[in-house]
């Protein structure tokens, strides 16, 4: 697509690049970004932030996985892979996964509706620090664990926590509460942002852009807030439970005393499962922005996409205990679950179908951003495939909590929400850079990332079906895992490769890479009428629009979208 | 590029895996089994169908920068109530059939009749290890857990009692049956009925603490008389053989009585696994060393030699003390 600059009448003033502004020194550059309340800023630290655990999260996949490679290694010891699955598993959903989404959202959905911040900038950099602070502290037990029980040790519980591994008598020492606290302090940052979000869309449109005519990126922002009020609360409770049986002796957790383990697992689960469709619906935010532009299509079906995605918000309340079906509940609650659990494929159907709908007439440009799109289409209809598999009570209970479980939610985790990441870094960079990232190397990290992906994701489903389960940290010779493992380990050595190429792109095109423009990719939404990077106030006007896709409007002036909505 | 013969050596491997869910023995494993052939075939027609139209539509509409209106942009569609209609309901009738046969297998396996003859074993999940009682027949063994074999004409399936003494653990048996978990301070319950002889593998399904990874599991289905022979040698009290009275004695002055039940002597500890009949069994540590004498000692004198991060202590025993603690338990048949 040629690079054009947007039909500016009344909206978009271009503003001068900052590449153009005079140095400054370290000391003061610094002290602009830990002062900041910009959107846009935090909305960056928060990126880079999650990429830097993604990074250290990710090279503690690669030492499991070199364990895991062949049968009664010796890689590491037992108590050093567990605290590896726990720390990659935290650090994975609660300090790369969250954040990364976050800081998508927070730098993006004023510009996308036209505001010139948050709803509360002041609560929004609250909000950052303090889960920036959790963050640290699960890494902390590192070297604060120490004390009576010698070195400092990190968390090794699992990243779920279950009760009564968590009690002191069976995790002495401090690692639990390093856990419990970063949890804890996330959690809190975590609300913060969810109600900045909700209160931004609500109250800050620019306007004529009503609910109906808002981007559907924001729709899915609104309806992942809303989750994370109800989930991250149970969460916070239940840390807080947690806090008062190790330290002042309460029982809720306390099976010694008489608390139940299920409790906890009520408690975690409530959280974890929505967790899936927090984590999600913004991959789906970035899709329903992406997958369109490079069809230059409209999206199929806006207010089924809606629709779909407050349903699926409803809808994943009331599944959690699918993670339980292996607890001993009645058969009256394995039904129950298992038909909650599958009604939940009829949203993500639709919206599915709808996105090849949008595929379907348009004229497909394969950017590196679209590749990612369409790598995370396949990949999370295969995993919500297998997720139909595992909502199956009986199925479950010969799956849950093997190695077919972990294939299932990779897929979920790395193939649809990681792809979609990239995807939208691809698209969004020359907006926040003002630069161009590399599309060869873009097409590299994706032809390697996708290998990398399959060899290990895809296989892993097998081991498990084998009688794998996860969480083990060595395995018998004799039940013919290794071929399976050593192919899964093998596909983690492309994912690196692939990952330091992307780290290296964004770090050469940030300094080297063709100036964007205002609009790269001729595209329709708000964020695109200003300059890249937008100034701190956004916009010199603030826009008024009169339909979904105002820069369809004023680039289509004989054919504009408000004719037709 | 792998080639056909390694692709069939990789069929032939999964199906003939000893814990693979794909040769089940008994009715629970079996009714999964069929059930699981069923989602797979359905998912596997959505991916295809799904994927296939995926595969076309990139195919078909790629931008093509040599056509003639390639600067044009396509036509533009917001919707179609009466296809998006359609993309919702065929979910739906497909969501409902699959529910109502996984409800019939839910109901069949979790509200299945016991049959008089059915036998009861208490199955109490420790850190790392399996303790298992027979509440009808007096019997107390570990790790090695013996059932009959089940004739479908006459069944006689097993029932297991479960829970935990500390962390949740889960029993699973791929073969036999799905995974149950054994919960602290809750009961729950599950049944298998084997219908060949054999020995069935499995391990500790939910994460229990540092050594979760080596809590094996070992299931005997035994033909009825081999099963009868079992239970009549396990009711013996343990071996008093008079030339190990050293090793015997050194077992009962040191700490192993304060976890360890030897039957019929001052060894009543209930935190270890019961070692009346410890000779009689195949491994030892939770399944995963052969009980060999040289093993045997190696495990007496440091544990976590085989299992790091298991409970039992290194015992700090001298060369000979070991020697003949060793010799003592080779003879606890």
């Amino acid at each position: 697509m040629a690079t054009q600059a947007p039909a500016t009448a009344g909206i978009g003033q271009p503003a001068n690049l900052s590449h153009t502004a005079p140095r400054r020194l370290v000391l003061e550059v610094l002290h602009d970004w830990v002062t900041t309340v910009d959107h846009k800023k935090i909305g960056l630290m928060y990126i880079g932030y999650a990429l830097i655990f993604l990074v250290i999260a990710g090279f503690e996949a690669l030492l499991m996985r070199v364990q895991l490679a062949i049968p009664n290694n010796h890689f590491v010891s037992p108590q050093v892979f567990n605290q590896l699955f726990t720390m990659h598993g935290t650090t994975m959903v609660f300090f790369v996964g969250m954040p990364i989404l976050f800081g998508f959202g927070n730098y993006l959905i004023p510009l996308m509706i036209g505001a010139r911040d948050m709803a509360f900038p002041r609560l929004n950099a609250f909000s950052f620090w303090i889960s920036a602070f959790g963050g640290l502290l699960l890494y902390f037990s590192y070297l604060g664990g120490s004390g009576l029980y010698g070195a400092g040790a990190a968390p090794d519980v699992g990243w779920w926590a279950y009760a009564p591994l968590t009690a002191r008598v069976f995790s002495p020492g401090h690692s639990t509460d390093y856990w419990t606290l970063a949890i804890l302090l996330s959690g809190v940052g975590t609300i913060g942002t969810a109600i900045n979000i909700v209160a931004t869309i609500l109250c800050m449109r620019c306007p004529g852009m009503t609910l109906n005519r808002m981007p559907l990126l924001a729709w899915l922002y609104l309806v992942m807030s809303c989750l994370v009020f109800v989930t991250i609360s149970p969460l916070t409770a239940a840390q807080i439970m947690l806090m008062l049986d190790r330290y002042v002796g309460s029982h809720f957790f306390d099976t010694q005393a008489g608390g139940s383990a299920v409790l906890w697992m009520h408690f975690f689960w409530i959280f974890g499962h929505p967790e899936v469709y927090v984590l999600v619906l913004p991959a789906f935010g970035f899709a329903n922005e992406i997958i369109p532009v490079f069809s230059r299509k409209a999206i199929f079906g806006y207010p089924a996409m809606v629709a779909a995605s407050v349903g699926i918000g409803f809808i994943s309340l009331s599944v959690w205990a699918h993670h339980m079906f292996t607890i001993g509940m009645t058969a009256g609650a394995n039904t129950f679950f298992t038909l909650a659990t599958m009604v939940i494929s009829v949203p993500t159907g639709i919206k599915i179908f709808n996105w090849l709908a949008t595929l379907w007439g348009g004229k497909i440009h394969f950017t590196a951003s679209m590749m990612f799109a369409l790598g995370f289409l396949v990949q999370f209809l295969l995993a919500g495939l297998t997720g139909i598999m595992l909502s199956v009570a009986p199925f479950d209970w010969q799956l849950g909590g093997s190695y077919f479980v972990v294939a299932h939610f990779h897929y979920v985790l790395v193939g649809a929400i990681l792809f979609m990441i990239f995807s939208a870094f691809y698209y969004w960079f020359p907006k926040m850079s003002g630069r161009m990232l590399s599309e060869k190397l873009g097409k590299w990290h994706f032809w390697l990332f996708l290998i990398g992906f399959h060899l290990t994701f895809d296989f892993m489903h097998i081991p498990g079906l084998l009688g794998m389960p996860r969480r083990i940290y060595t395995y018998e010779a004799d039940r013919g895992w290794m071929i399976w493992n050593m192919i899964v380990s093998s596909g983690a050595i492309f994912q690196t490769i692939a990952t330091l190429l992307f780290v290296y792109n964004m770090v050469w095109s940030y300094f080297k890479g063709p100036i964007a423009g205002p609009d790269p990719w001729d595209a329709w939404t708000l964020e695109w009428s200003t300059s890249s990077p937008p100034p701190n106030y956004n916009f010199a006007v603030i826009p008024t629009v009169d339909s979904r896709r105002p820069l369809w409007d004023l680039k289509h002036p004989d054919d504009p979208d408000s004719y037709y909505e | 590029m792998l080639t056909r013969p390694v692709w069939f050596g990789l069929a032939v491997q999964v199906s003939s895996n000893p814990t693979t869910i794909f040769a089940p023995s008994g009715t629970p494993a079996h009714s999964i089994f069929g059930l699981s052939l069923l989602v797979l075939g359905i998912t596997a027609a959505i991916f295809l169908v799904v994927a296939g139209l995926l595969l076309y539509v990139v195919v078909r509409f790629r931008h093509r920068p040599s056509d003639a209106n390639a600067a044009q942009e396509p036509p533009q569609i917001y919707g179609s109530t009466q296809i998006e209609l359609s993309w919702t309901v065929i979910p739906i009738l497909i969501v409902v059939m699959l529910f109502l046969a996984t409800a019939r297998i839910i109901l069949l396996t979790q509200n299945a009749t016991k049959p008089a003859d059915a036998l009861d074993i208490t199955v109490i999940g420790h850190q790392f290890w399996w303790e298992y009682h027979y509440p009808k027949l007096g019997i107390v063994t570990a790790n090695e857990l013996h059932i009959p074999v089940s004739d479908p004409r006459h069944p006689t399936p097993t029932y297991l009692t479960m829970t935990s003494a500390d962390t949740d653990h889960s029993f699973w048996v791929p073969r036999l049956a799905g995974k149950t978990d054994l919960i602290p301070n809750r009961v729950n319950t599950m049944w298998m009925d084997p219908q060949a002889p054999g020995l069935y593998l499995g391990q500790c399904a939910q994460y229990c603490g540092t050594q979760h990874a080596l809590m094996l599991l070992r299931v005997y289905a035994d033909s009825p008389a081999d099963f009868a022979r079992w239970v009549a040698h396990q009711k013996q009290p343990a071996v008093e053989d008079p030339s190990v009275a050293e090793g015997r004695a050194v077992f009962q002055h040191n700490a192993c009585i304060s976890c360890h039940t030897v039957a019929g002597t001052v060894a009543t500890g209930t935190f270890g696994p019961d070692l009346t009949h410890l000779a009689s069994r195949d491994t030892i540590a939770s399944g995963a060393i052969p009980n060999t004498a040289a093993n045997l000692r190696a495990f007496v004198d440091n544990p976590a030699n085989f299992k790091p991060g298991c409970l039992m202590p290194p015992m700090h025993l001298n060369q000979h003390d070991l020697d003949a603690v060793t010799a003592y338990l080779t003879t606890l048949k």
